[in-house]
């Protein structure tokens, strides 16, 4: 399952991420991570149960009560760009 | 001795007694921080006006005669992936450079109800991912120990903070080993705890089923005391923990008389550096001659765990670094469009490491290569988890290397991303179990200190502790820069 520069570029869009200098360098260094990490294909897992996550912990419920929750002016502050009280983006539709 | 070198349980008890004022402390760590800092880097960002305002606070309410926390005084460095309130939470990255953190995170509200003195924001690999901190925006941190030498990663600011003296205790976070290996590098203490131990909301997640955060410190009463401030369950972080906080440091003097401590014989093999080796058995040695059983158990999985690691802590990263899109907060990049706009920012904003991590976490999660890789992860989990298990049954706990090797040169591993994760190999099975771990010194090669770590089961924070306490106490590992 080598890594291409067509894969780079493929998963490179799925994460949004615009490479440059370091596109090259990811190929071969995917790739060594990879085959390492391929170790785990000769381990039998069959009828091994999945762990995704270490706490025995089932759906985790509580009350639906309204709060105060931070105000809008305080987190609005943080961003980039802000147009009456909205966030402002770049044309997303032609 | 000066006031910066003495431990948090001292500083607090003369502050609330009276007998010292916390002004007069702060005064001492920031002139020591004004003196080691261009040496070694260890903060993002000093809060100094803050912990001065602070400090008279508390000497105004000891001279009262009012009740003050735990550690009224005491100043602590917080790894500046942690939100304070009102303050720069960067997690080292140029994309969250100007980010103002809006809320505490819970472990900063029970820091300051304990009346604590926070000092700044220490150095961090970016966003936690590195063992060196030098995939930092803002420079990497040096060791104390040796400035040509890394301080470990990713708390390595934390760590060096505590070795240099600019800290008095401090916290970190811990996803693979990053408090242990650093703590281990710089010769202090650091505790990861259990998994859901201590509440996680606040702390810019990583890999949100890894992620712990926990205390550092200059030795083992200090790390307990910070452990006790920090835990409990919090109805924030859906996955904390609802367990009862123990009194830490009540079990320090009860000695190990009867413990059985394993050696998993897997953590003693190829790869281990002969002197770190010499070092850890005569720490396994001095804890049998004070009453612990040594046996050898067996984690044969353990060859598998930085394979499993390196699948699943990317892949949750993926996830959770998605939320960087340069439109709600952090660095934006300009684009003709929304998806260049997102393209730029993210491009521009994360450092090479990040980068790297995100494209695997999301070429392993893609469409074809989710069975193969993360799914098979998520059952090797499974089986390194049963191993802990299986060896728990004839042991108390476990004691190994925290790293394979002393710290090592700046530079050395930057160019080989796979040589760096290998030096996690001792700490990652830790966290894909979520069981409590620390790493105490032990001594030291060449003048650099060696860790050894103690491996616990889930919420047995208190025997790892008891375990360390001895250690400390027979071999004075601690050695001061």
């Amino acid at each position: 399952m080598a890594v291409t520069l067509e894969d780079v570029e493929k998963v490179a869009y799925l994460a949004r991420l615009k490479l440059s200098g370091e596109k090259g360098r990811f190929i071969s260094q995917l790739n060594r991570i990879l085959d390492y990490i391929a170790q785990l294909e000769e381990l039998d897992t069959g009828g091994v149960p999945p762990t995704s996550h270490v706490l025995p912990l089932k759906n985790v419920f509580r009350e639906d009560e309204a709060r105060p929750s931070v105000p809008r002016e305080e987190l609005m502050a943080n961003a980039p760009a802000e147009h009456m009280g909205y966030f402002k983006v770049p044309r997303a539709i032609e | 001795m000066e006031l910066w070198e003495l431990s948090a349980y001292e500083l607090s008890a003369r502050i609330r007694n009276g007998e010292l004022r916390a002004k007069d402390l702060v005064f001492s760590v920031l002139q020591r921080i004004r003196e080691m800092e261009p040496l070694i880097h260890a903060y993002i960002s000093l809060d100094e006006e803050g912990a001065l305002r602070k400090a008279e606070e508390v000497d105004a309410r000891v001279a009262r005669g009012e009740k003050v926390g735990a550690l009224a005084g005491v100043p602590v460095a917080v790894k500046d992936n942690i939100c304070i309130k009102g303050g720069r939470t960067t997690c080292a990255s140029k994309i969250l450079e100007n980010f103002v953190s809006p809320y505490d995170a819970t472990v900063i509200e029970k820091l300051k109800a304990a009346d604590v003195v926070l000092l700044g924001k220490t150095n961090l690999d970016e966003f936690a991912m590195g063992s060196s901190t030098e995939n930092s925006y803002f420079g990497p941190t040096r060791n104390p120990h040796d400035q040509e030498r890394v301080p470990g990663g990713s708390s390595g600011g934390s760590a060096a903070a505590l070795a240099a003296g600019e800290a008095v205790l401090a916290l970190g976070s811990d996803t693979g080993g990053s408090i242990r290996q650093p703590a281990s590098f710089c010769g202090v203490v650091g505790l990861k705890p259990t998994y859901g131990r201590v509440s996680r909301y606040g702390l810019v997640a990583f890999a949100s089923s890894l992620d712990q955060i926990g205390p550092m410190a200059r030795n083992v009463r200090d790390t307990a005391l910070l452990l006790k401030v920090i835990s409990g369950y919090d109805p924030k972080d859906s996955t904390s923990a609802p367990v009862d906080v123990p009194d830490f440091t009540g079990v320090l003097d009860e000695g190990i008389e009867g413990i059985r401590i394993g050696l998993p014989r897997e953590y003693f093999a190829e790869g281990l550096d002969d002197e770190v080796r010499e070092r850890v058995m005569e720490a396994v040695d001095l804890l049998e001659g004070e009453g612990a059983e040594i046996v050898e158990v067996s984690l044969p999985h353990t060859k598998y765990a930085i394979a499993t690691y390196y699948i699943i802590a990317p892949a949750e990263a993926s996830s959770n670094l998605a939320r960087y899109d340069g439109v709600k907060y952090g660095f934006r990049a300009e684009g003709e469009d929304l998806y260049q706009m997102y393209c730029n920012t993210r491009g521009q904003g994360f450092g090479e490491e990040v980068k790297r991590r995100i494209m695997l976490g999301t070429y392993t999660l893609s469409a074809g290569y989710y069975e193969a890789y993360y799914l098979k992860a998520l059952k090797v989990r499974t089986l390194i988890k049963q191993d802990f298990d299986e060896a728990f049954k004839t042991c108390d706990l476990l004691a190994t290397p925290t790293s394979p090797t002393v710290a090592f040169r700046l530079g050395e591993k930057v160019a080989d991303p796979l040589t760096m994760y290998l030096s996690d190999v001792y700490t990652v099975s830790v966290n894909l179990a979520g069981l409590p771990g620390i790493s105490v010194p032990c001594g030291s090669s060449d003048g650099l200190p060696v860790g050894l770590q103690l491996i616990g089961r889930p919420f047995d924070e208190e025997t790892l502790l008891r375990v360390a306490y001895v250690v400390e106490g027979s071999l004075k590992g601690r050695s001061e820069p």
